[in-house]
């Protein structure tokens, strides 16, 4: 409909701003992981970065929590530039920037109870969870986060493994909870989950951004899932943004080529509708592998083998 | 409602079925402790139709499709009752000899990982010529020909290059057509494909799709493919089978499961899939 581009921009304040960010990794011969991308994330958003395996969403977003320092270029926190700030600066400033990543389990000691791994935030940063005192309110708090993301309180006592996925996916949203951020990333943080799992945590994340006023920076590979929860979409490929909009023009009118082709690979769960659309369809078979191949075979064994060297 | 698609299933139902399942159950057993993973499940598939089991983890659908070639660990698995009937003959009843022999000929799997199934430290041309070597007794330079068509069937650029390829060398998309090429080489009349695109990024998962599609027309092979995406089972699949708990909730063809869903919990799955397009 409207083709002006500051349209893709809410009218909610800014809360981090990356500017001709540049990542490269391996020294002189090495790969550009992140090419120049310059994106806003504002206030009460969930911003989505879409894109194939290898393209540099999840290096983006490294850099945005400074868990990675930039090449080139800058990443501010409500206008002030991380680089500049302080150890104990960005210490007290982490703390509004939490991280959710795509399989808990990986993220959790599975010799500490479920109380240890949620408190371990509130312990790092804040002075009043720890000793005698600290210990029993500490232990309260983690009962209401487990009970914020539909826990019951009394799991605090064991042990990550008694979990089941979904359940181990709420323990790390309740942890990145605990020092009420403001931003959350959330790295796939569904694409380890069966769909009746991701349905209900989608849920959770999006009445928890609403109860506490969330940003979040959802990463994923699945364009369904991003059409659920997005208000805007940015696009990636090969370390550089080639498409930044609303959610709805990113899915119905998609300006680059490349979102166009993401979009027509998601597989249609409607029998008659993926069949006309052309997957398995009619007769689109049998000049498909050859050409596709010829055509799509050489970069995607140059992606891989490039991110790997 | 009565005017279906004309591109629907052009193999009709009543085909006879190359390969049945019935009443399969499945236990593993642990210690004092028993696992029922498959409890009585009933699937046939006929040449050149695609059977789709779908179902989330712990349904029992890749126990159900191990079962098949009896690739279940055994122990701790158990097979506790049921028949696979292939060609006429009772699949678990056969000696390990005797599978061993229908295994790679007759009836191929594809896995999720091709890295759990291609030697790391071999070559892969020669890991797929082995195939036609185990089974056909063709000598080297016989199966090297018929592997570099192969992989040229499977839409490998560069099929003399990537022979001489180790695993690692290739992309993930590249290694699962190294897996479908060797699925495929003995021409087998029935694949089972155990979630051959999920670890693959969408786009490479469409050209994945389209070749299996393809090679299953162009071959009439009976497919079972198992996955989790009701969108995988949308575009390719002429028949679905539903599982929960082990058990297959609801089974029909593909425009009757998603059009009419007679289960409560394949109306479930259903609600709880992401479209693109909101419904």
């Amino acid at each position: 409909m409207t083709t002006t581009a500051p349209a893709t921009a809410p009218s909610s304040p800014v809360l981090v701003e990356l500017d001709g960010l540049r990542k490269e990794f391996g020294g002189g011969h090495g790969s550009v992981a992140v090419d120049d991308v310059s994106l806003t994330v504002h206030e009460g958003e969930t911003l989505a970065l879409v894109g194939e395996s290898g393209c540099g969403k999840t290096t983006l977003t490294r850099l945005l929590l400074r868990l990675l320092a930039p090449t080139a270029g800058r990443v501010c926190f409500e206008g002030r530039d991380l680089a500049t700030l302080s150890a104990a600066e960005l210490r007290y400033l982490r703390r509004q920037m939490q991280v959710v990543l795509q399989d808990p389990y990986s993220s959790m000691n599975p010799r500490w109870r479920i109380a240890d791994v949620v408190a371990e935030p509130l312990i790092t940063h804040d002075p009043a969870a720890r000793g005698r005192r600290g210990r029993a309110r500490t232990r309260e708090r983690v009962g209401e986060l487990l009970e914020a993301v539909g826990l019951d309180a009394a799991m605090r006592d064991r042990y990550p493994h008694e979990f089941s996925g979904g359940q181990r996916q709420r323990v790390s949203i309740a942890r990145a909870l605990a020092l009420e951020p403001r931003l959350v990333v959330l790295d796939e943080p569904t694409s380890a989950l069966d769909v009746s799992v991701q349905a209900r945590i989608l849920a959770l994340l999006a009445e928890l951004q609403q109860r506490h006023g969330l940003t979040y920076v959802f990463v994923s590979h699945n364009l369904a899932v991003v059409r659920q929860v997005a208000d805007r979409v940015a696009v990636m490929r090969r370390g550089r943004l080639v498409e930044v909009g609303d959610a709805a023009q990113v899915f119905h009118e998609p300006r680059h080529p490349y979102t166009r082709q993401l979009l027509d690979a998601v597989p249609i769960p409607d029998p008659r509708r993926a069949r006309r659309a052309g997957g398995r369809a009619g007769g689109a078979h049998g000049t498909r592998p050859g050409a596709d191949a010829a055509a799509a075979g050489p970069p995607a064994a140059g992606g891989t083998g490039g991110s790997g060297g | 409602m009565t005017d279906l698609n004309p591109t629907v299933p052009p193999h009709p139902a009543d085909s006879p079925p190359l390969l049945e399942i019935a009443g399969l159950s499945v236990d593993f057993r642990l210690g004092s402790s028993v696992v029922h993973a498959v409890r009585g499940v009933d699937l046939r598939v006929s040449a050149g139709q695609t059977v789709a089991v779908v179902g989330e983890s712990g349904s029992g659908k890749t126990a159900t499709a191990l079962s098949v070639l009896r690739l279940n660990p055994e122990p701790p698995c158990v097979y506790a009752g049921g028949e696979i009937r292939f060609d006429g003959r009772d699949l678990l009843a056969l000696s390990d000899k005797e599978l061993g022999r229908l295994r790679g000929r007759d009836i191929s799997m594809v896995f999720q990982d091709p890295m759990t199934s291609l030697d790391p430290l071999q070559r892969v041309g020669p890991q797929v010529a082995e195939v036609l070597r185990h089974h056909q007794g063709l000598h080297r330079a016989r199966a090297r020909e018929q592997t570099l068509a192969a992989l040229e069937e499977v839409g490998i650029p560069e099929p003399e290059r990537r022979y001489r390829q180790y695993p690692h060398e290739l992309s993930g998309g590249l290694r699962q057509r190294v897996m479908i090429a060797m699925a495929l080489v003995g021409r087998p009349r029935v694949l089972i494909a155990d979630e051959p695109t999920t670890a693959l990024d969408v786009t490479v998962q469409r050209q994945i799709l389209d070749l299996l599609v393809d090679l299953q027309r162009r071959h009439a092979m009976a497919v079972v493919l198992i996955t989790h995406d009701l969108g995988v089972v949308a575009e390719t699949a002429d028949h679905v089978v539903v599982m929960n708990q082990g058990r297959v909730v609801e089974s029909g063809s593909v425009l009757d499961v998603f059009d009419r869903p007679v289960d409560d919990y394949t109306r479930r799955l259903l609600a709880a899939t992401p479209r693109l397009e909101p419904a």
